[in-house]
């Protein structure tokens, strides 16, 4: 059941409350395996099988697969876990970053150079509503 | 008796540490980054500390889901660096106070602040790159240092206004130590970032150089802000701006600010660094 926040108003940010953190239990500990060399070079022999070892859903099974970040994300993952996933990749978080904002790495990079993403109109779902 | 003579804060973000340990610190992206830490690293050789209680959070390195302590103070004798998924960094074992940090426990539990104690713990970026960054790369640390992790990753974490009487609390636990010892506070995280979603990029200049302002002359004022605003503010990551009033709170109400450090960006992230002298 999804619970009401003042913070759900935020967007493009999904808060790691205990709801999620439940919800993406068995996602964030598959990522946590991944800190183990066996366990990296067994995910890459076949990505599939071992995800098997844990006890996911169908639709994070197929995130993971196909390195959708929000999606992961939305179904309970934490970027902190999921940073084991990205680095066994061999990507960094920046990488990961631009894919997550739809940017390519260069234009988020530009970005952050210019003094990253501005406050302004990034505070409220209202305010990306209005958007054109 | 033991004192805390001075407070320090700063950003830990890993790309900092992998910078120094791949030996780019020179280069134009980094040269500034660096360079913020230079009166702070010849200070430091002036005024060396025998103990650095180092208030950092974990990142899914020593803890996954499966505990999630809100307070952990480390009181082992060693930390070794945690291989956070593409090996350790080349970084020295940390050497801990199992003493001091055996005391710290037992007086702020009676105390009132409830911590865990751990005495098994690897230690990610969130402490070794403050240590990276004030030390250089010595064969062997410099002083003595007491991981104090604060989870931060699963919201929410402790409040401000928590944190600061956590650090008052740490104050009374370390003067009431017999031994003769200098002891510095650092509180690490932040500044203003968002690693996820849509929003990812977010920096609040504005916001980050009001708490650099702010903290030393009126951290009340800052003890005052809630999550809400912190993520709304200073992105979900940003929250770990929190750890910072642990530090402050350790500190006298008065404080001199020695030296003041603001960058945009280190990789996704608002570096600050802070360093203040508790001897006014």
């Amino acid at each position: 059941m999804e619970s009401r926040h003042d913070y759900d108003d935020i967007p493009g940010t999904t808060v790691f409350d205990a709801e999620r953190s439940r919800r993406g239990y068995h996602l964030n500990m598959f990522c946590m395996s991944l800190m183990k060399a066996e366990n990296r070079a067994a995910f890459k022999a076949n990505e599939a099988e071992f995800l098997e070892r844990f006890p996911m859903s169908p639709e994070q099974r197929q995130a993971v697969l196909k390195r959708d970040w929000n999606r992961m994300i939305e179904l309970g993952g934490n970027i902190y876990f999921l940073a084991k996933l990205f680095s066994t990749d061999g990507k960094s978080f920046q990488f990961t970053a631009a894919q997550m904002t739809g940017m390519s790495q260069e234009q988020y990079a530009q970005m952050m150079l210019a003094g990253g993403r501005t406050p302004d109109g990034n505070r409220s779902k209202s305010e990306w509503k209005n958007r054109g | 008796m033991a004192s805390i003579y001075a407070g320090l804060s700063t950003s830990h973000v890993p790309a900092i540490g992998a910078a120094i340990d791949l030996g780019k610190t020179g280069e134009p992206y980094w040269q500034p980054v660096f360079a913020g830490y230079e009166f702070t690293k010849r200070w430091i050789a002036q005024h060396q500390p025998d103990v650095v209680i180092l208030v950092y959070n974990d990142h899914a390195s020593a803890f996954s889901l499966e505990i999630i302590p809100t307070f952990a103070l480390g009181c082992a004798d060693q930390f070794a660096p945690a291989d956070e998924g593409w090996g350790p960094r080349p970084v020295p074992v940390v050497q801990g106070d199992a003493e001091l940090a055996a005391h710290i426990a037992q007086s702020v539990i009676l105390d009132e602040f409830d911590l865990t104690i751990v005495n098994r713990m690897d230690v990610d970026h969130g402490l070794t790159v403050p240590l990276s960054l004030v030390f250089g790369q010595p064969a062997a640390w410099p002083c003595r240092v007491i991981p104090l992790a604060v989870n931060v990753v699963q919201f929410p974490p402790p409040t401000g206004n928590r944190c600061f009487n956590f650090g008052r609390a740490i104050a009374r636990a370390v003067q009431s130590y017999p031994q003769q010892l200098r002891v510095m506070i650092w509180g690490t995280g932040g500044m203003s970032h968002q690693l996820q979603g849509q929003r990812a990029g977010l920096i609040n200049q504005q916001f980050d150089n009001h708490f650099l302002d702010a903290i030393g002359p009126d951290p009340q004022s800052l003890v005052r802000i809630q999550p809400l605003e912190y993520l709304r503010e200073a992105g979900s990551e940003g929250i770990e701006l929190v750890m910072w009033l642990i530090m402050r709170g350790a500190l006298h109400e008065r404080v001199q600010v020695l030296h003041r450090f603001y960058h945009v960006p280190a990789s996704n992230t608002a570096v600050g660094h802070l360093l203040l002298d508790n001897q006014v």
